[in-house]
Order: C-alpha cells, then structure tokens, then sequence
C-alpha cells in the first residue's frame, strides 16, 4: 500500500512537468530508454525546486532530441548537431537560466562534434544530457561515432570498421568540469547525477547509456529493450570498484558515477567581469 | 542645437554603429575576411553598453547562437561573408521557420568558393533570396556608403523586429571597408522598433497566433510564456504538424506577411528619373558610380537618371515599373555575371530595352564604363 502511494507521488510529479495540450504518445518506441531519462531528469528538476520559467530545454535532432518537446519549459527544438550553439545563445543572453540540452550520441558527437568539444573548452553553465544508445535511431539504425567497433548497424552491414569515441573521457580532455555517467537501467543514480550536473556551475556533462532495442539490439542480436536493460545492470560497475580492477577487466564495462569535477571559472562569470571592469574603467 | 557628431569612420564601423544604436546586445561571430572589423567592433563596444560577444567556433554555431539569444529577448546579429553565409544558411532557414528577429550582415567577397576574399563583389544577392531550402520570403538590404550603412542596419533590425523574421544587409567589401565622414545619428533621430510583446496571460498564449498582419506576439524566455519553438513545420500551438490544413497556412505566414508588405518594405533612391529615358539601376558600390555617371551623362544633355535599390529583396516591382515608365532603355551595374538584371527582366514590360554591363574580376565598376556602355546602347 505504501509502495503504491510512492508510486503515484512519483507519477504525479512526472504529470506536472508533462505539456498538457501536447498529445502523447510520444515518437518514442516502447521500451526506449529516452522516457527513463526524462523522469529522471523531471525528477532531477522537480528535487531542486527550480521554477518552470527558469529552465530552458534546448534539443537537436533525433529521437532524444525530441524530448524537450513534451516538458513544460521554454523548450527549442534545434537543427541537427546544433543544440549547444543554440543553448550558448540562450545561456549567454539570459545568465540567470538554467539551460539544459538534450542529446543522442550522433547529434553530440558527430555533427555536433565540434560544438560539443568547444562548449567543454568554454565552460559555459549548460548541463548536456547525452543520451548514448550507440546507433542513429530516428534515420534507422546507421552507425554513430559511439557505435562500438565490429558492431552492426544499417551503414556498417559487416561490421563497424571504425573506433568509437568515449563520450566522458572526451568531455573531459576537452575542459568539462562536471562529467558524469548512468545508465537508464540505474534510473535512481541517473537521477541523482544529473541532479548534480545541474546544481554545478560549469559545462556538465551525463551520458546516460540508454537502449535502442529496435535498431542496436536487433541488428546486434541483444534481444529487446529488457534483455538489454540486462545487458546494462550486467556491465555496469561503480568508480569506486573500477578503481580496483584492471584495464582488462574493465574492457566492455560502463562505469557509472561522478567521473569528473572540478571549479574553474565559468564562461558567463568571467565575461561579467570584463563588461564590470570595461564599464568601471571608463 | 548642439554640434552633430561627425567621424571619419569604415563602413563595418558603420554597421557596428547602426546596430548598437537600433539596439543590438548580442553579437555571435567567426572572423572572416572582409567582414571581421564588424567583430572586432562588436567585442569592443558592447561590454561597454552591457551587451555580449561571444566568438564561436565557426559560422553555423554563431548563427545558432544568434537565435538562442534572439528567442531569449535580446536584439542579435552575425556578420559574415559569402563562405560563412553559406555555412549559416540551414540556421538562418530556421530563423525564418521558427520566426526569429535576427540580423545577418554578408559583406561581399568574390566567390564561388573561398574565391577573393579580399576583392569586392556581389554575387551573393541570390544566395540571400534562396539560399536556404524550402519556402520562405526573405528580406534583403544593400547600403552603398558608409553612412547608409549606419541607417540600413538601423533599418534591418527595425524590419527584422516588425516581421519577425532575419534580414540580411549585403554589405560589399569596397563598402565594409572604405572610410568616409558620417554624422553619428543622436538618440531619438531614428525610430526603432521592437518586437511586439504578448498582451494575454500565458495561459491564454497562442505562440503563432494568426494575427492581422500574420506577424504574431514574442515572448523572451523567461517570461512565464513556455513555448515550444522547433525548425518542423509547426501548428499555432509551436507544435510540430504532418496535417495539410495546417502546414500550407503556416508557409502562407511566412510568405505573406512580408508580401503583403512589399510596398512598405521597397526603399529606392531616384535620381534625375523625372524626364530621364535611360535608367541606370543599381545597389550597393555600383549605384554610387551609376549616379555619378548619370550625372555627367546629364551635364553632356542626355536624359539619364539612376535607380539605387535600397531593398533588394523583396524586389521592388511596382515601383520599378513606375519609375521606369518613360524609359526606352535601363541599364543594370553589377559586380557579378548578372543577378539583378532577371529581376528587372521579369518586371520591366517587353518594350523597355535591358541592357547589363557586369564585372566580376574583384574590381569595382567605374563611372566611365557605365558611360561607355551608355555610349554603346544610345
């Protein structure tokens, strides 16, 4: 009985940042790991007590870009590969916002590539939630720049040829200060490192490793969306147990948590200084 | 009266000027040449006025960025050149889609490609009318000296407020980067426009409400007006739509309300047209030198005047066949293989004689090659 009043409190949570007049269901595939990340980013939302007006949700193109549609903030459905720029426009003009983009793995780190790595470098106060499925899904089931090597997709028939990219280590290398990792099987722990992406002051990012199912898993033979939830609790391992195990243990492993932090200067401060400087100095 | 302020000032200076007076707070840009003095300015003057800058990583990320801020209330702009506007045009596409107040000044370069990037030119006049896809109707202005070019970015933001929609100014590198005396306009000299805010509570806020004159009410983020803007074709709610019944009126709006406005929109200056038989028409560098050339046509007793487009797009139909109307014969200056000139072949009725003289060599066209080719067609 209890467990179940929990429950309605949580799916109530979840209804008041939903757009009401906006119809669901959503463009998403049953199963798909986007609705675990945008309850854990609702509730992430709704723990900090951040009003509605204060948020801005800025999205590229795919399937998770998608999501800021259906959340009740000002939300910007951009061009593909170009939420960040978007969002530093909006960050930038409006320092007082929280701004947080929604992201897939091709829109990030391909297209987006550049971006991604220079909004890393800036600092800038936007938290980046890249949702890493390993696959293209809405264009269906093409290879992405996370798409593990040797794996099947729609453009790699035989095979991936190519390397993939670590999405937390490149963040990292390129000047993040928040650089966190969950997975959408750890719905409870994703929840509470995006909640600390968003309370930190710099560019933060969580890759939240999620389930394509209807492309990934079926070209790559991983069943459907709950054998691969499996897959994920089975290759998950914390940082803190990472820490004792070898390169070779680790191989093929997701380590989730805070993998990252420090407490340099964000982009907005430090230009506030030298608009307060140029006018105090005339 | 106080003294008017004058300056010896860079037609780039000029655009810098003009946009901080019509009100822009926010500049986004990745130098490239000859447009970065618009930059370089924009760095230098808007923290002093409280404003932002902020150089991107390239052109397509200063065009987002530009909308970003746009969406979030502030007056924005980019400046860029023919390489540069063709990287922003999927985003500037989107500034038309989404309905967002932008500036976008391309000061000219010889192209295709990386071309001449520090010869004149203006071949990008059909880019800044179809450069992105789909449908849309754009808005283009051509100054021709660096005073103008304080007034027309004056005027681009005005337009670009008023119709919810990017304007480019065509700058040209001759323009961006000769100097001249100006008179720095006073606060109040110039009206400015801003967006119109909306008027209900936002539970009643219809984002792409179909008003009057198709331009509907923006909110800045933040307000308390939560809306969805996406680049899809979307229904009044923002919205994204497959349904027929919605997507042909929303590409109406997009049409229509600069369209319907063509007659406010056209900006023309008219030189000695009264009882003129050959017109010269021309913008931006190339219309100083066809008045100059009208001019000593004039004093040799030929009746000749000169058209400057001030509004290039939408193209001024209606007023060119007024003031053409007792023309046997125009002659269109460009510095490209010949853009303008079908505009004004589709306009002009079938008895006008069309004559072009064109260059495309990175120098500009002089008063004695539009006399000569006067001489040629008499």
């Amino acid at each position: 009985m209890a467990t179940a009043t929990v429950e309605k409190q949580k799916s109530d949570v979840i209804l008041q940042y939903l757009r009401p007049r906006k119809k669901f269901p959503s463009v998403w595939c049953a199963g798909c790991g986007n609705g675990v990340v945008m309850s854990a980013l609702i509730r992430a939302i709704d723990n900090l007590h951040l009003s509605k007006d204060e948020v801005a949700m800025v999205s590229g193109i795919g399937c998770t870009s998608r999501m800021p549609v259906y959340m009740d903030f000002n939300s910007l459905h951009t061009t593909h590969g170009r939420a960040l720029p978007f969002a530093t426009g909006v960050k930038f003009a409006q320092p007082h916002m929280k701004v947080i983009v929604v992201t897939g793995d091709g829109d990030a780190l391909a297209i987006g590539g550049n971006h991604f790595i220079h909004a890393c470098r800036r600092n800038i106060d936007i938290t980046t939630i890249l949702i890493n499925n390993h696959i293209y899904g809405m264009t269906g089931g093409q290879g992405s720049p996370t798409t593990p090597a040797n794996a099947f997709s729609t453009t790699t028939p035989y095979g991936n040829a190519e390397k993939s990219f670590d999405p937390c280590s490149l963040a990292q290398a390129a000047g993040a200060s928040f650089v966190a990792r969950g997975t959408v099987y750890h719905a409870p722990q994703l929840e509470k490192v995006i909640q600390q992406a968003i309370q930190h002051r710099g560019f933060s990012v969580v890759e939240a490793i999620s389930n394509c199912h209807t492309y990934f898993g079926r070209l790559n033979r991983l069943g459907d969306a709950v054998a691969m939830l499996q897959t994920f609790k089975e290759r998950t391992v914390t940082l803190a147990k990472s820490r004792e195990m070898s390169a070779e243990e680790l191989k093929d492993k997701f380590v989730i948590g805070v993998l990252h932090e420090n407490d340099k200067t964000e982009f907005c401060d430090e230009y506030q200084r030298t608009v307060e400087s140029v006018r105090g100095g005339k | 009266m106080a003294e008017r302020k004058r300056r010896l000032m860079q037609g780039n200076a000029a655009c810098v000027q003009g946009a901080i007076y019509a009100g822009m707070r926010f500049y986004a840009g990745y130098p490239i040449t000859p447009s970065t003095e618009v930059a370089e300015g924009c760095a230098r003057e808007l923290p002093k006025i409280g404003g932002r800058f902020i150089q991107m990583e390239d052109e397509i990320a200063s065009i987002a960025a530009v909308v970003g801020a746009s969406v979030s209330g502030l007056k924005a702009m980019t400046a860029t050149s023919g390489p540069g506007y063709s990287l922003m045009l999927e985003n500037i596409g989107y500034a038309y889609m989404t309905e967002t107040p932008c500036v976008i000044v391309n000061v000219q370069r010889g192209g295709p490609s990386t071309g001449l990037p520090t010869k004149v030119s203006q071949s990008d006049t059909m880019q800044a009318r179809w450069g992105t896809h789909g449908d849309y109707t754009a808005i283009a202005v051509a100054p021709s000296s660096v005073g103008d070019t304080i007034t027309e970015t004056i005027r681009a933001f005005n337009l670009s407020e008023r119709f919810r929609t990017p304007v480019t100014v065509l700058l040209d590198e001759v323009i961006g980067h000769m100097r001249e005396m100006v008179t720095i306009p006073e606060p109040g000299e110039y009206p400015i426009i801003n967006r119109v805010a909306p008027t209900v509570p936002p539970e009643q806020f219809v984002p792409f409400v179909m008003t009057p004159n198709m331009v509907s009410p923006m909110p800045a983020y933040g307000q308390g007006y939560r809306y969805n803007v996406t680049g899809l074709t979307h229904d009044i709610m923002g919205f994204s739509t497959n349904r027929a019944d919605e997507i042909a009126p929303k590409l109406d709006k997009l049409k229509f309300k600069i369209e319907n406005y063509r007659d406010e929109l056209a900006k023309i200056r008219v030189d000695m047209m009264d009882d003129a038989e050959v017109a010269f028409i021309a913008y931006g560098t190339v219309a100083r030198t066809a008045q100059q050339a009208a001019l000593i046509a004039r004093q040799a007793g030929f009746k000749v005047g000169s058209i400057q487009l001030f509004t290039i797009w939408p193209f001024p139909d209606q007023q060119l066949i007024e003031l053409c109307a007792r023309c046997r014969k125009v002659i269109v200056g460009e510095l490209n293989m010949g853009q303008i000139v079908h505009e004004v072949q589709r306009v002009l009725p079938r008895d006008v004689e069309i004559h072009t003289i064109q260059r495309y060599d990175g120098e500009i066209l002089t008063p004695h090659q539009l006399l000569e080719k006067l001489d040629e067609v008499l």
